[in-house]
């Protein structure tokens, strides 16, 4: 394995085990939710393709990456703190009075904190419009946007979907973290949200399907996504809720539960990390 | 003061790069000297205001000047969520410009009145809502709006509205403009009723009653020096406005007088009914219903002064 594609997938692992660990310690939700994008955000992140660092965290010309779904914020709060964008000791101070991590991003809350997000539905307008107003300022910057199954439940993400394509956004792409379970349901059940890389095909979109885990399948599929030239892209990610904990894999108790402290350790053991 | 929207928008683009303009599938030909010019700036969004909205948080946070742009209801309480969480918590300088206040679409029916919107935006942290009095306020405040870096919400009238302004005004935001002076009755409009308040003026004026008449074009913030002079120097100040009397300019200043009373000033309220039409009627119709008339706010001034 190369190097750098080893040092990420150990990256996965450990931000797993913070979730974990944070999650018991603060009694947070949305735990489930979190480990199922941790490889997509890792991705994008350190695949290469986005030009996100932290000494160009204000830079007008940097890429944009926004986590439409801020319940998964946890993971983002930690891929930034490993990329050096804040100090790892912030991440204690999760959830806590008068902090600056909330279970749901506040504007500029922590350097890199693109959008602040929360209420579903709106990471891929913004995103578009950031996009647009790079084209105005005729500015190459990409911006890269990751949505939840269930949040595309929301009327807001299909208008933007039939925007960007008559705009010919192609320096916006959108990862769908595809894990078939929205908060209290099957999230083809709840809507019909299938076949979703249909949707949004038949929506103008170029789009690509791939394991959601798998970095490398992630980080060529970003790469590809900014060589299209005449559509904005959309990558469905199959993805695992609750991804790399094997009691927590795919049973949905575990978007709102928090784990004991025997389960902290148990985890930790099937990450490699205890 | 649609048509004065248009034609400051354009003029200020040419010397604003940062100006984008975007629409919900509306402004029919009215923006077409802005697309020429600016065709990389303009963006018709289509029938989805939520998405707009967004849009243009999106290019604020990029340094950019939108502006948003259709039917009141439509670019206001249809997307309430959006200008709350994308415009608002962000900051974003977007400014939200809404075409037909009160009963302007009157007879498109109760989908298209806007009797409720000041009272939404007015709400939102960090919002400030203007609702100039004529085609030359609206030119001032988008200039205005350009010099500031905050969320705007700019509620226009329609079109063919008179014009009041012989030059123009010095237009502050959070100031309210003079338009005549008086020593009974402090008549205070905000919006598009500012000829009725002017008319309403001239007659009290003709049964032996002196009223100062106000633009108080910005809702958000208040003018707080003028409301205190108000209060302290008139027996009676009014306002008038094409909206509902819950949460408007008349429910702000409420507000104002119970944290900053007493006052020896009575306060007589003008403004729309908490009900839907259901049936149709041109805008000087639902006036007339609803009392926004000058002869009708002129008897009732005139018998609340009696009383006092």
């Amino acid at each position: 394995m190369p190097e750098a594609l080893e040092a990420s997938e150990l990256l996965s692992r450990q931000i797993r085990g913070w979730l974990v660990e944070i999650t018991h310690k603060k009694k947070t939700a949305h735990l489930a939710s979190a480990l199922s994008c941790v490889d997509i955000l890792v991705a994008a992140y350190c695949g290469g393709t986005l030009k996100v660092e932290p000494s160009g965290a204000n830079s007008p010309e940097r890429d944009r990456i926004i986590l439409s779904k801020g319940h998964a914020v946890g993971a983002l709060y930690a891929i930034l703190a490993y990329r050096g964008f804040f100090d790892e000791k912030l991440l204690d101070t999760w959830n806590e009075d008068g902090g600056k991590l909330p279970e749901h991003p506040s504007p500029g809350c922590v350097p890199g904190l693109e959008l602040a997000t929360g209420s579903l539905g709106h990471g891929l307008p913004c995103g578009l419009g950031m996009a647009l107003g790079m084209r105005i300022k005729k500015l190459d910057s990409k911006v890269l946007v990751v949505l939840s199954d269930g949040e595309c439940n929301e009327g807001s993400v299909w208008e933007a979907a039939m925007m960007a394509p008559a705009q010919k956004a192609t320096n916006l792409a959108v990862i769908i973290d595809y894990n078939k379970w929205q908060a209290t349901g099957r999230s083809d059940e709840v809507l019909s949200l299938n076949p979703l890389a249909d949707k949004w095909k038949a929506f103008g979109w170029h789009t690509q399907e791939v394991d959601g885990h798998n970095l490398t399948e992630l980080q060529n599929a970003i790469e590809d996504a900014y060589r299209q030239k005449d559509k904005p892209t959309a990558i469905i990610a199959h993805t695992v809720k609750g991804k790399g904990v094997s009691f927590m894999e795919d049973d949905n108790n575990w978007h709102y539960r928090a784990p004991t402290a025997d389960e902290v350790s148990l985890a930790l053991l099937e990450l490699g990390l205890a | 003061m649609r048509n004065a929207f248009a034609h400051a928008i354009t003029a200020l683009a040419r010397e604003d790069p940062r100006i984008s303009l975007l629409s919900g599938d509306i402004g029919n030909r009215m923006f077409d000297k802005f697309k020429t010019a600016y065709p990389d700036r303009f963006f018709n969004c289509g029938v989805a205001e939520s998405n707009m909205t967004g849009v243009a948080a999106g290019m604020a946070l990029c340094g950019l000047r939108p502006f948003t742009y259709t039917i009141t209801p439509f670019v206001t309480t249809r997307c309430l969520e959006q200008i709350r969480v994308d415009v608002c918590y962000h900051n974003a300088p977007v400014t939200i410009v809404a075409v037909g206040a009160g009963y302007s679409y009157a007879t498109l029916g109760s989908t298209h009145h806007a009797c409720e919107d000041i009272a939404l935006l007015r709400a939102l942290p960090g919002m400030t809502v203007i609702c100039p009095g004529d085609a030359v306020e609206v030119e001032a405040a988008v200039g205005a709006i350009l010099r500031q870096d905050n969320p705007v919400y700019l509620r226009l009238g329609k079109k063919g509205e008179p014009v009041i302004h012989e030059t123009t005004p010095n237009f502050e935001i959070g100031k309210g403009i003079t338009i005549q002076d008086g020593s009974d009755i402090c008549l205070l409009n905000t919006g598009n009723t500012l000829p009725i308040a002017i008319e309403t003026g001239k007659i009290l004026e003709r049964r032996g009653i002196s009223v100062k008449v106000v633009s108080l074009h910005t809702v958000k913030p208040l003018d707080q020096d003028l409301l205190k002079e108000a209060f302290n120097s008139y027996p009676l100040v009014a306002t008038v406005e094409e909206h509902s009397l819950i949460g408007g300019l008349s429910g702000a200043i409420a507000e104002w007088l119970a944290d900053n009373g007493p006052t020896n000033a009575h306060f007589c309220r003008i403004g729309t009914p908490d009900k839907f039409f259901h049936l149709t009627g041109s805008q000087s119709y639902l006036r007339k219903q609803t009392g926004l008339t000058p002869k009708s706010i002129a008897d009732l001034l005139e018998n609340r002064l009696l009383k006092i």
